[in-house]
């Protein structure tokens, strides 16, 4: 069983701004039967160009409807250049957040946004663009390169939680490495500022962030550095410093520095807060 | 805990409850009787008899010799079990036949064989889930180690001729297994007299605990253990007992053979009623599978324009239990195999919902869900922008 917040399950039972506008300004289909889920949103605008009103229609799980309602409400006395700024980010966290797996519905909503305003100034949808990588789902590089940058996704499974790219018969999984890859080496070259987007920005007391941290490491990385022989110690955190040694082979391993920026870093800045800085201590 | 005592619980096919005559049945021997039967003193013997009377339990269902029975962990472990050894005791024959219709337990391994080059034949099915036994007979002429062919679908309820496939795999020089968890209990059989020759089944899904199963496996029939270990089961497979939960599958078994009846008469009754009240309230829906041949307490109903997971999330407001083909309960993002297989459109496949009865339900749980279920299925037809506005009527 899915956990969903219960914002998800409000916005699922008692969904908002069921329907559609008849004489509505912008129109945005996005999604198929095949695919499993689908959305057809609506939205009118006042004489300011601020959206009196917006509907939608979903066909889809409990999160695919939640996601579009909480759309409809978000959007609402926005401007056009205000709603466009609306990543699908925003939308998960208006709804206190979407299990990973289910990421996609968000995005969903985000492309049917941008497929509305995009009807609306009569031009093509962005998310039509490009060239078909998943077959099965119909997703192009192009959303895919969005969805990794956006939500800075790191694994092939990120990038089908996140666009469903790759959940079918699974052979573009080469593919979406690729793209990957590509974006991770231009990422590493580029100005670190520009590279992750806080995923959870949660004020923490220093008690909830060493817990975090310590869960952290207990259940996201040491596994996968027991699996290679190696193992991670925490030896203290002074605000945003975390102070670890690394063990086993990891500790005479030459690609530790990698290991200890790339994926320790990585992995408590997305789980527990964006700004924590990793450094080694010596044994 | 929440009180989950006013359940409506449909989904016997995932899980069933375990019976109070079975609780009571296992519990002197987690609190109490704690020996390990291969130990020398009347402690332990007492164990050991009462698994002898496990086993004797079981053969009675099957109408099997107590001696053909294996204990095991659960219906994975004995599909396992059964398809690796009729592979490694016949190599001088070549791979496995299968469906495309296969529980997870038969489909995933036989896709892990053929990834390692096992050749594998998957068999298809036509849009009742049913098998053309021309096609059969076809595959066999390869020369197959084994057949692998489940006798009652899991999602469906559709029921294969196992026995007639059994003869053919036999004249066709194969070994025949087939995935029975679904079927004990529910359809009387008689391995004295059957041509099968490994069978699969599980504790959970008759009313026993998770974590217990068992492999018949015909007496001369060439085996090689897929748990190497102790002694235990005459060294077919290693591991201590896990008494306990062996001693409540041979009680469930006992019960099993005396519900049969119930359950193709009371069981298949209710499921009869709950699948006419809401195909008489509920336009375009349809019965997924062979309703010539299935199993007493399954249906699967495809609603059209809409998804599993919304449907199964407002019965849950209900406490109702139920469980979806579709893309999003499954873990994947696509919708069921073996609708899939069955060329169930994705109008409809999407929007399939399986309920599985036993004997504990009654009338009342019936009628609730036929009272729910409609204006749950036009609520989200009406939120659906595939749904023509105009055709979105419930009958009253």
């Amino acid at each position: 069983m899915w956990e969903y917040t219960d914002k998800v399950k409000d916005h699922f039972l008692h969904p908002r701004n069921v329907g559609e506008i008849e004489d509505a300004d912008g129109t945005g289909e996005v999604g198929s039967l095949a695919c499993g889920d689908a959305l057809r949103f609506t939205f009118k605008l006042d004489a300011d160009g601020r959206i009196t009103d917006a509907k939608f229609k979903t066909f889809g799980c409990g999160s695919a409807i939640a996601s579009a309602s909480a759309l409809t409400e978000m959007v609402m006395g926005k401007t056009l250049e205000e709603a466009a700024q609306i990543t699908n980010q925003d939308i998960a966290d208006f709804l206190g957040g979407l299990p990973r797996e289910k990421m996609h519905c968000s995005v969903m909503g985000r492309e049917a946004l941008e497929a509305a305003i995009a009807d609306y100034k009569g031009e093509a949808p962005p998310s039509v663009e490009g060239e078909i990588v998943c077959e099965c789902f119909g997703v192009t590089d192009n959303e895919i390169v969005r969805a990794v940058r956006e939500n800075n996704l790191k694994t092939v499974e990120d990038v089908t939680h996140f666009t469903k790219a790759g959940g079918g018969c699974e052979k573009c999984h080469g593919k979406i490495q690729e793209i990957l890859d590509q974006i991770l080496a231009e990422c590493a070259t580029e100005a670190p500022a520009a590279v992750a987007t806080p995923v959870k920005p949660v004020k923490l007391s220093n008690i909830q962030k060493i817990k975090l941290i310590e869960e952290t490491l207990e259940q996201e990385v040491r596994p996968s550095l027991r699996k290679d022989g190696g193992d991670i110690e925490l030896v203290d955190v002074e605000g945003n410093l975390v102070l670890v040694r690394l063990q086993g082979v990891c500790s005479s391993c030459s690609a530790a520095q990698v290991t200890l920026k790339d994926y320790v870093e990585a992995k408590l800045r997305e789980l527990v807060t964006p700004d924590l800085v990793v450094e080694e201590v010596a044994a | 805990m929440r009180d989950f005592s006013d359940l409506v619980y449909l989904d016997n096919n995932a899980t069933t409850a375990v019976a109070p005559e079975v609780l009571e049945e296992m519990l002197p021997f987690l609190r109490d009787y704690y020996g390990n039967p291969s130990s020398m003193y009347d402690f332990a013997g007492v164990v050991g008899r009462k698994i002898t009377e496990a086993r004797e339990r079981v053969a009675a269902l099957l109408g099997a010799r107590p001696d053909e029975i294996i204990f095991t962990s659960c219906g994975t472990e004995s599909d396992n079990t059964a398809i690796r050894s009729a592979l490694m005791s016949r190599p001088e024959r070549t791979g496995v036949v299968t469906t495309r219709v296969e529980h997870p337990a038969v489909k995933n391994l036989c896709e892990h064989l053929a990834s390692r080059g096992t050749p594998v034949h998957f068999l298809p099915v036509d849009s009742l889930g049913r098998l053309d036994l021309d096609q059969v007979a076809e595959s066999f002429k390869a020369e197959p180690a084994v057949a692998s062919i489940m006798w009652a679908n899991n999602e469906t309820g559709t029921v294969f001729p196992v026995e007639e496939l059994a003869q053919m795999a036999h004249e066709a020089g194969a070994l025949f297994h087939t995935d029975a968890v679904q079927c004990v209990g529910k359809i009387g059989m008689d391995m004295s007299t059957s041509a099968i020759d490994m069978l699969s089944l599980s504790g959970h899904k008759l009313h026993a605990p998770k974590g217990v199963g068992a492999l018949y496996v015909r007496h001369g029939t060439r085996f090689s253990p897929f748990m190497i270990g102790g002694h235990q089961e005459r060294g077919r497979r290693g591991g201590t007992e896990n008494v306990a939960s062996l001693v409540a599958l041979g009680k469930a078994c006992e019960l099993a053979a005396r519900n049969i009846a119930l359950e193709n008469g009371r069981v298949a009754a209710l499921r009869d009623r709950l699948e006419r009240g809401l195909l008489e309230r509920i336009p375009q829906a349809k019965v997924n599978g062979d309703p010539e041949h299935r199993l007493p307490n399954t249906t699967s109903i495809a609603f059209e324009f809409i998804e599993g997971e919304s449907i199964l999330l407002m019965l849950n407001e209900h406490k109702i239990c139920a469980s979806s083909g579709s893309a999003c309960t499954s873990g994947s993002l696509e919708p069921s195999h073996v609708l899939r297989a069955m060329g169930v459109p994705f109008t409809s496949a999407h929007g399939s919902v399986r309920f599985s009865l036993s004997v504990y339900n009654t009338e009342r749980d019936i009628d609730l869900v036929i009272e729910k279920l409609p204006a749950i299925i036009a609520r989200l037809r009406e939120l659906s922008p595939f749904w023509p506005q105009d055709a979105c009527k419930v009958v009253a």
